[in-house]
């Protein structure tokens, strides 16, 4: 009984805290002369925005405005989760390395970038390395024909021919052969106990059926377009913005660091015995690697991952910082626009929390796929 | 026998140690295999290439006295400088609980403290205000003063230096704030001209100062029997965990203002604030959680063996515990928030990368934003690594994990 009275005097309290907090902020918004609604969404966004994946111009809505940020922010995350994982694998192996000189490399990588704000880092990045590249008329060349310019970094890309729909056809059937070679592999694994690595094989046969229908096609269905300096432009090939380019390295050098002291406590927890038995029962360094050490630290590593990859989407909010239009960016500009504060706000939050929530879900599919299964 | 069993337990001899010659030690680490000796001429291209750039620029191009001239704006922003004196006896109350905790508890390590006492000591002798070296000598003889101190007292003043550095927080805030509206030794210095790494502390120390006791109460919350308690807490800490800082500031200061009664005006700082403890109290309660879930259930079930009720088994026996297992936890929260507190900028406060940003669009020094970031970064990743060393110690010194 004193448990019920308890809980409905809590609630109770909840509801009038949130009540009268609710009634401050009507009274607030109708002395600016404003509502609560999200109709307004509807209304012409009347700004331009940077970079969109989808079209987008002044004439389009609050919405589509939402939707180009949405997009943008999804893509940034992604990509910087792919390559901060490619880098804090790396430098998480280094520092386990048994040359001192690469071990002391990466553990002053780590220490270095653990200990910095990322905003601090973002802004250094942006506006002393890519806004100090050389103007666009001097422009250095990189590596294989990229462009360095302080408008952005200009890299050689595909354009499509008219035997590109063909072409997509081919990779098609290139994906099919992969799964029935995956397959393949995995009943060859079955029966004898010695299955042929299934992901090796199967990337093996997509690229095969790639390549041959390259060839095959009488004219290949992409021609590479490299950019060039042409008067005060650059013209051709694919130009990454600096405010991208900034977001995106800053992103994934910074989870790196992170991601790195996570693998290396990963590789760490897995009991030298383990390593030793499996050595003892003659399976090669690679094998060791790859059916002993990996699989036993992924289950270490999974949990804290996540939390890194969600850390990663949320700090992609910094780009308001630098002025790349993710989400958050966005957002801002609507809501200086249209003056729905509340609504705007809400929204955003609510965004971010349902992409934490997704990769949450996904990652814990993941983790339980790789987890310990006790007997 | 067992005359035996002694004698040779007398003549084990020690392991061996091992002992190479400079060109053996650089054959095991650097040159053990081919693959391995590729690694270290990769890793010596590597750093050179990315040395000798920067180097070179810090010594000959960098323009450093956009630092130099604007460094009273970076470490305290526009408070007054008649008021200055607050700030540094704040600095030397820290230098001697410093030196005294040195005293008392650090053994060894004589070159790390000389180093740590000859920093104030070398950027005195570089400023060129009088009263602001003078003031830096000072910290240094303060802390020599606490080291003997603390030397001699030794274990007898333990709680009494542990009690200082719980009380050093509140005190400082108090210093730094004010005391009064009127009266002169300690007027009320509005919290919107505090700035630089001033304001970065303070705003460290406020968020975790209040954020606790509401992260005690979530996490409390969250492991109630009551569900209605339970999903509330549970609501709120995923909430705040699943959303970016940057749209919690955001909502702090565009719609704080909103929530209060009309006529009710709260400064840009204090809505900073606001937003940074709400922000920070779902993360402690989850650090908070941890400490409470690794309590072992025998706890429990001997408080209330003993007769003690719900809330006194939990004040008396649970949270002492739990509390202290938590300490190391809650310096890393604090070092995480110091790194924070930097997105104050994009919401226009001053702290110091937002003074950074003010300075270096000053007409005299356009351009210079890598010498300003730099130092911003360099006084950022100092105090940070600092302190989570600190943290590491304090986690052996305490015995976390240890019964």
């Amino acid at each position: 009984m004193l448990r019920v009275s308890a809980q409905v005097a809590f609630l109770a309290l909840l509801a009038i805290l949130i009540g009268y907090l609710f009634r401050n902020m009507l009274g607030a918004l109708r002395q600016q002369g404003l509502g609560l609604g999200f109709s307004f969404l509807r209304l012409t966004a009347g700004f331009d925005i940077g970079e969109f994946l989808i079209p987008f111009s002044r004439t389009s809505t609050y919405l589509a405005a939402f939707e180009v940020g949405l997009l943008n922010t999804a893509l940034v995350s992604f990509l910087g989760i792919v390559l901060a994982t490619i880098l804090g694998v790396i430098v998480g192996v280094a520092r386990l390395s048994k040359n001192i000189l690469v071990q002391g490399l990466a553990r002053a990588y780590i220490e270095l970038l653990r200990n910095i704000p990322l905003l601090v880092m973002l802004i250094f990045w942006y506006t002393g390395l890519f806004l100090k590249l050389p103007r666009v008329n001097q422009a250095t060349s990189g590596p294989g024909g990229v462009l360095l310019t302080n408008r952005g970094i200009a890299i050689p890309w595909g354009i499509p021919t008219q035997s590109f729909g063909t072409y997509l056809f081919v990779l098609a059937a290139g994906l099919l052969a992969a799964a029935v070679t995956a397959l393949v592999c995995i009943q060859i694994g079955r029966r004898t106990g010695r299955g042929p690595l299934a992901w090796a094989w199967s990337l093996f046969a997509f690229l095969l059926v790639a390549a041959l229908g390259w060839l095959a096609l009488p004219i290949a269905p992409l021609t590479v377009d490299s950019p060039a300096l042409q008067g005060l432009r650059i013209a051709g090939g694919k130009q990454l913005s600096p405010e991208f380019m900034a977001l995106l390295s800053g992103l994934a050098v910074y989870t790196s660091a992170f991601i790195a002291d996570v693998v290396r406590a990963g590789i760490q927890a897995v009991p030298s015995g383990q390593v030793e038995a499996a050595k003892a029962i003659g399976l090669k360094d690679f094998q060791v690697l790859r059916l002993v050490v990996f699989p036993q630290a992924m289950r270490v590593i999974i949990p804290p991952l996540t939390g890194h990859y969600l850390n990663l989407t949320k700090n992609s909010s910094l780009a308001v910082a630098i002025g790349y239009p993710d989400l958050f960016s966005v957002s801002g500009t609507i809501l200086n626009q249209s003056g729905r504060a509340v609504e705007v706000i809400t929204l955003t939050m609510a965004v971010y929390l349902s992409l934490s929530l997704l990769t949450a879900v996904f990652m814990n599919w993941y983790n339980t796929r790789v987890r310990l299964i006790e007997r | 026998m067992i005359e035996a069993r002694t004698s040779s337990s007398d003549n084990v001899l020690p392991p061996p140690v091992e002992r190479y010659t400079v060109l053996g030690w650089m054959y095991k680490n650097l040159f053990s295999s081919w693959f391995n000796a590729l690694l270290t001429f990769a890793a010596l291209g590597l750093v050179y290439a990315i040395a000798k750039p920067v180097v070179t620029w810090a010594a000959m191009q960098a323009r450093w006295e956009v630092v130099v001239v604007n460094i009273r704006l970076l470490m305290v922003g526009q408070y007054p400088v008649a008021e200055l004196w607050r700030v540094w006896l704040c600095l030397h109350l820290l230098a001697a609980v410093a030196g005294l905790s040195w005293g008392i508890w650090v053994r060894g390590y004589r070159v790390l403290g000389v180093l740590v006492l000859a920093a104030p000591l070398a950027v005195a002798m570089a400023v060129s205000d009088p009263s602001a070296r003078g003031h830096l000598i000072a910290v240094a003889v303060v802390a020599v003063a606490g080291f003997g101190l603390g030397r001699l007292a030794g274990k007898r003043i333990q709680r009494t230096v542990l009690t200082l550095w719980i009380a050093y927080l509140p005190l400082a805030l108090l210093i730094v704030n004010g005391l009064s509206r009127e009266s002169d030794p300690l007027r009320i210095v509005s919290s919107n001209v505090w700035g630089g790494l001033l304001l970065t502390l303070l705003l460290t120390a406020v968020g975790i100062l209040v954020s606790f006791p509401l992260g005690i109460l979530l996490a409390l919350g969250r492991r109630s029997h009551l569900p209605i308690i339970r999903w509330t807490s549970i609501g709120y800490i995923e909430l705040v965990r699943g959303v970016p800082l940057v749209t919690i500031l955001f909502m702090a200061q565009i719609m704080l203002p909103l929530f209060l009664p009309a006529g009710i005006q709260i400064d840009r700082v204090v809505r900073a604030m606001v937003g940074i403890i709400l922000f920070t109290a779902a993360y402690q309660a989850e650090n908070i959680r941890g400490g409470l879930q690794a309590i072992p259930s025998g706890q429990y079930d001997a408080a209330k063996a003993v007769g003690l009720s719900g809330p006194q088994t939990m004040v008396l026996i649970i949270l002492p515990q739990a509390l202290r297992n938590v300490i190391p936890v809650l310096v890393g929260q604090f070092i995480a928030l110091y790194k924070d507190t930097s997105l104050v900028a994009i919401v226009g406060l001053l702290d110091l990368l937002g003074i950074a940003k003010s300075i270096v669009s000053q007409p005299q020094f356009i351009g210079l934003q890598r010498e300003a970031y730099l130092f911003v970064t360099l006084i950022y990743w100092f105090l940070s690594y600092f302190m989570a060393h600190l943290s590491q110690r304090l986690e052996v010194a305490l015995g976390v994990g240890e019964r």
